[in-house]
């Protein structure tokens, strides 16, 4: 025999399922007066620095419809690439942007959106740069445990291109999946496809 | 100069423990699933934080679903519960600030929901949403009534056993989690899809919170306990202390 150390299980996950607005997005489906705001619903408290965006899109299934009954929530860093987060070490903050948001995908368009700013750049534990992204958590009945991926900006080509998580996919043709695509005056479209020919890639960690 | 070793980031979620993304007899996860192998990295500050919620943002009723919704002088029908427990990471530490957010059918099994298709009534003072923040010690609780089970369409004859939807924002972006907490002794446990997308039993009786008559609140309700497990931060022995905690 070997030694024995205790080490916790983590939680297992269980799907979000149909009705994750209820306890999510309470206003948005109809539970009002319960919480004054839904929690991510507002990422800027104030006027905030640095350029703003919209980030919206649909979520397609394995059969290529729309799901309408996804939930996705964001988080970044400001403008100048620090989190408003207790591990920030590195600066202060905006204090008038959150980082985090949360939209439930409307129950009949399928479409999410967040207003937000453009994310400045955050290094990697040995100092390389990163091109600026958005986390992005998608959970949905369907999907078991929920999935993580990221939106890039295809018009950060110079970052991208030095980017360690996208010099590291292996698959190139599936690049373009991470990329949040440029429509004018601020707006980026990211779909996000959970199964098929351009399913997204989604991340382990 | 000396290497320092770094132990940052979380511990590497065990794949095993949790469901696969593709469980047919789950019918929904199957055009839902990713094909592709996940992507895995080295992590950085994105998934090594998250934001922070003050106690400030929660009304005097968000862990009361008996209440929250109810006109006032009434509550919502059905047996009281108090469901209380702690969030810890893997290491067994509670955790602090972790917001928990929960949502839940009524007594009759019904969903306040545009989507739902269930016939049972629903009840006029009861909307099916709370939420807290955990204590210094990682500690929660909610009062509620016992949610009913329910059917729903995947096999012809598939019930969903009594469960409450609990979802968790930890210290970290690695960290999130949604799930469901499922009431000890129930039957149907054994029996449904969703739950069936776990493979080890021993991981699904994790997620099974014990009926604690000992706490029982005397003419009021009884108490369910159930602990929930988020991923462990790594810990770094630094200069004669612990970072990481
Ligand atoms: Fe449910």
């Amino acid at each position: 025999m070997v030694q024995k150390h205790a080490l916790l299980k983590e939680t297992p996950s269980q799907t979000a399922g149909p009705y994750v607005h209820i306890g999510l997005t309470p206003n948005v489906s109809g539970i009002g007066g319960v919480y004054a705001e839904d929690p991510g619903a507002t990422m800027k408290t104030g006027p905030v620095q640095g350029p703003e965006i919209s980030l919206s899109g649909h979520v397609y299934d394995g059969t290529g419809a729309v799901v309408r009954d996804a939930l996705v929530e964001i988080w970044q860093p400001d403008a100048a690439g620090l989190f408003n987060a207790a591990e920030e070490t590195r600066g202060t903050p905006d204090p008038n942007f959150t980082g985090w948001g949360r939209c439930a995908t409307d129950l009949d368009s399928g479409l999410y959106s967040f207003d937000t700013v453009k994310p400045g750049r955050v290094p990697v534990a040995d100092g390389r740069l990163q091109a600026p992204f958005i986390t992005v958590w998608i959970v949905a009945r369907g999907i078991n445990i929920g999935l993580h991926t990221r939106a890039y900006f295809a018009d950060e080509e110079a970052a991208n291109a030095e980017d360690p998580l996208l010099t590291r996919i292996e698959h190139r043709a599936r690049v373009p999946t991470l990329m949040a695509q440029p429509e004018g005056d601020g707006k980026y479209r990211f779909d996000i496809v959970l199964q098929g020919d351009n399913e997204t890639i989604f991340l382990d960690m | 100069m000396t290497d320092p070793i770094r132990r940052n980031g979380y511990l590497v979620r065990d794949r095993d423990w949790q469901p696969d993304a593709l469980t047919p007899a789950y019918k929904t996860s199957v055009a839902r699933s990713p094909r592709n192998a996940l992507l895995s990295f080295p992590t950085g500050l994105a998934e090594h934080s998250a934001p922070v919620f003050g106690h400030d943002m929660l009304g005097p009723l968000d862990n009361d679903l008996i209440l929250n919704f109810a006109q006032p002088g009434e509550m919502a029908l059905g047996p009281r519960i108090l469901v209380k427990g702690r969030v810890l990471d893997q290491y067994g530490r509670g955790m602090p600030g972790v917001l928990v957010e929960a949502w839940q059918a009524n007594s009759g099994g019904r969903y306040r929901h545009r989507n739902e298709g269930y016939r049972a009534p629903l009840d006029p003072n009861f909307g099916g949403c709370g939420r807290t923040i955990t204590g210094p010690d990682g500690s929660y609780e909610f009062r509620t009534v016992l949610p009913g089970p329910y059917p729903w369409p995947n096999g012809m004859a598939d019930w969903r056993p009594a469960h409450i939807h609990f979802s968790l924002m930890g210290h970290a972006f690695a960290q999130r989690l949604i799930t469901q907490m499922y009431f000890e002794g129930d039957p149907m446990i054994w029996q449904c899809p969703i739950i069936g997308s776990i493979d080890d039993r021993q991981a699904i009786e994790t997620l099974v919170a014990s009926l604690d008559m000992g706490e029982t609140l005397p003419m009021d309700a009884r108490v369910y306990t159930f602990d929930m497990v988020l991923r462990g931060r790594r810990q770094t022995f630094f200069e004669n202390r612990w970072e990481g905690l």
